[in-house]
């Protein structure tokens, strides 16, 4: 049986506030994304469970040209997770105030509605991280 | 597989062009077939890299309007690639691959691409799609900010303070600018200095506008043919002896942005194949997209250990006249400029004129074996290619 999260439950979890991502039955590992295989080990037994909505800043930029749809300046981190997934969304901050020491720090994370294709139909939402 | 050599190499000035992609090839790619003293109807495969011809211009399915505006014989096919950044690269490689297993024996390679002719808006839109539109996308990353995400990781990583490694990054801008102003189809020939850069506008933190490779338009083409062909071609062949290419997809996939481990896993392959080493390489045409990019790329391609390249530039290392590997005598995307569609062709272009001692004021001298190096995508993509004169 091949298990798939595919994009439009991953984004219905979001608007429900939940994080959805892909665990290995086999390695207990977790994988994000439309994978149809566990991507630590190869195994194709996965189901589709939450991953843990807290984890750490691995990195971060503040985006202060920001593409079609978006409205600059605004912070993108990297966030490992404490299910070990890690995960991008934006940092809910004043870009202005935010620096190097960032990284290492603790974030909940939830989500948020964005608009970043005008011709989209769709609602699309992304992570959210609050310092903790 | 059969030896596989490169006859004519050609390109465009790089810069903003009033022409069309498809006239943009045409002009490089008659350039490489006169170069090659071969008539269009003796082409056998057109390998055409494009990024955004549907956008730019309203254009997909661009090959076969390119093949027919060049001439090329009817039962010669022709292909349209797009891996990112790395498109031309990868067009150039399968042309390779396929003289190389039989199955051709001359075709003309390339790419072609015309980012001006977008408003900013739109362009950082198309760029942007590159990266994964699920889920990577809906955070507004953009290509500025996934490199400078990787240099506040590398920051951290190796201990160095964060205006630390903007100084040392803003040389790697300075040291390609330098060469580009010896570089006559570059669209950046003047020199630049730390301070300007430092003193440009953020982009994304921490890469200034200076640290960022242009939007360029621009085409390159190269002939691709059998040994024993390009010998009737030219007296002096350029031998493609090894290449890698590896696949990646989102930057979740890479958490690690010090280690791009697509290139990791590309280049191993060349050099394998080759049978030479990173110590063996006299130049390399790298993809300084950011000039952190460049920092990574060194140390990935085995140039220099992890940690450790972030002030080869500074020290002068990587410039023309080192002893060391030169990194983009060029001018690289940096200054040279980054038709994304055509950047792969123009280093293979770039590395086979330096082979052939044909560099003017940036040869380097002596130079036997260069490497090509491109990567497209948030790391998704990377494609190398080593070539050697002899
Ligand atoms: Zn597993």
């Amino acid at each position: 049986m091949i298990n798939q999260l595919s994009l439009n439950e991953y984004q219905k979890g979001l608007a429900d506030e939940k994080l959805l991502g892909i665990h290995c039955k086999k390695c207990n590992q977790f994988s994000f994304h439309s994978s149809v295989v566990c991507k630590h080990c190869g195994s194709t037994e996965l189901e589709t469970k939450n991953f843990e909505a807290a984890g750490t800043i691995k990195t971060y930029t503040v985006i202060r040209v920001a593409s079609d749809g978006f409205e600059a300046p605004f912070v993108v981190a990297l966030v490992k997770t404490d299910s070990r997934i890690h995960v991008m969304g934006n940092l809910d901050i004043d870009p202005d105030s935010v620096g190097m020491e960032l990284i290492g720090k603790r974030v909940s994370i939830s989500s948020k509605k964005v608009n970043p294709d005008p011709y989209a139909k769709e609602v699309t939402h992304t992570l959210k991280f609050v310092l903790e | 597989m059969r030896e596989v050599a490169i006859a004519g190499v050609s390109m465009t000035d790089f810069g903003v062009s009033e022409n069309t992609c498809v006239e943009m090839f045409c002009e490089a790619g008659i350039d490489a077939l006169n170069k090659s003293k071969i008539e269009p109807k003796n082409i056998e495969a057109l390998f055409v890299g494009n990024c955004l011809g549907d956008f730019e211009e309203g254009q997909s399915h661009i090959a076969s309007h390119i093949h027919a505006a060049l001439g090329l014989p009817m039962d010669s096919p022709a292909m349209r690639y797009e891996n990112a950044c790395a498109t031309a690269t990868i067009a150039v490689r399968q042309a390779a691959l396929m003289v190389g297993a039989g199955v051709y024996d001359v075709v003309l390679a390339g790419g072609t691409e015309r980012v001006a002719a977008m408003d900013t808006p739109l362009a950082t839109r198309t760029f942007a799609m590159a990266s994964n539109a699920g889920y990577s996308a809906p955070t507004g990353i953009t290509f500025p900010g996934v490199f400078a995400m990787a240099a506040h990781m590398y920051a951290d990583k190796y201990g160095i303070e964060i205006e630390e490694l903007q100084k040392y990054m803003a040389n790697v801008s300075v040291k390609n600018h330098y060469h580009a102003s010896m570089n006559p189809k570059a669209q950046f020939q003047k020199e630049i200095t730390v301070d300007k850069v430092l003193n440009s506008v953020m982009v994304a933190d921490p890469l200034h506008f200076l640290d960022c490779c242009p939007f360029s338009d621009g085409a390159s083409a190269v002939v691709i043919g059998t040994k024993q062909k390009v010998m009737e071609m030219t007296d002096k062949p350029v031998y493609i002896i090894g290449t890698g290419q590896a696949a990646g997809g989102p930057i979740i996939n890479n958490p690690d942005m010090t280690r791009i481990k697509t290139r990791e896993a590309s280049v191993a392959q060349a050099y394998k194949e080759a049978g030479v080493k990173p110590s063996d390489i006299d130049l390399c045409e790298l993809h300084d997209c950011f000039t952190i990019a460049e920092i990574l790329a060194i140390e990935c391609l085995g140039f220099y250990e992890f940690g450790k390249g972030y002030d080869a530039a500074q020290k002068g290392e990587t410039r023309l006249g080192s002893k060391k590997t030169v990194i983009n005598p060029s001018g690289g995307l940096k200054a040279k400029g980054h038709p994304i569609g055509a950047t792969g062709a123009a280093q293979v272009t770039e590395i086979v004129e330096q082979l052939r001692g044909e560099s003017g004021k940036r040869q380097v001298e002596g130079a036997k074996t260069g490497l090509v190096d491109t990567l497209g995508g948030e790391f998704g993509t990377v494609c190398n290619l080593i070539l050697r004169s002899e």
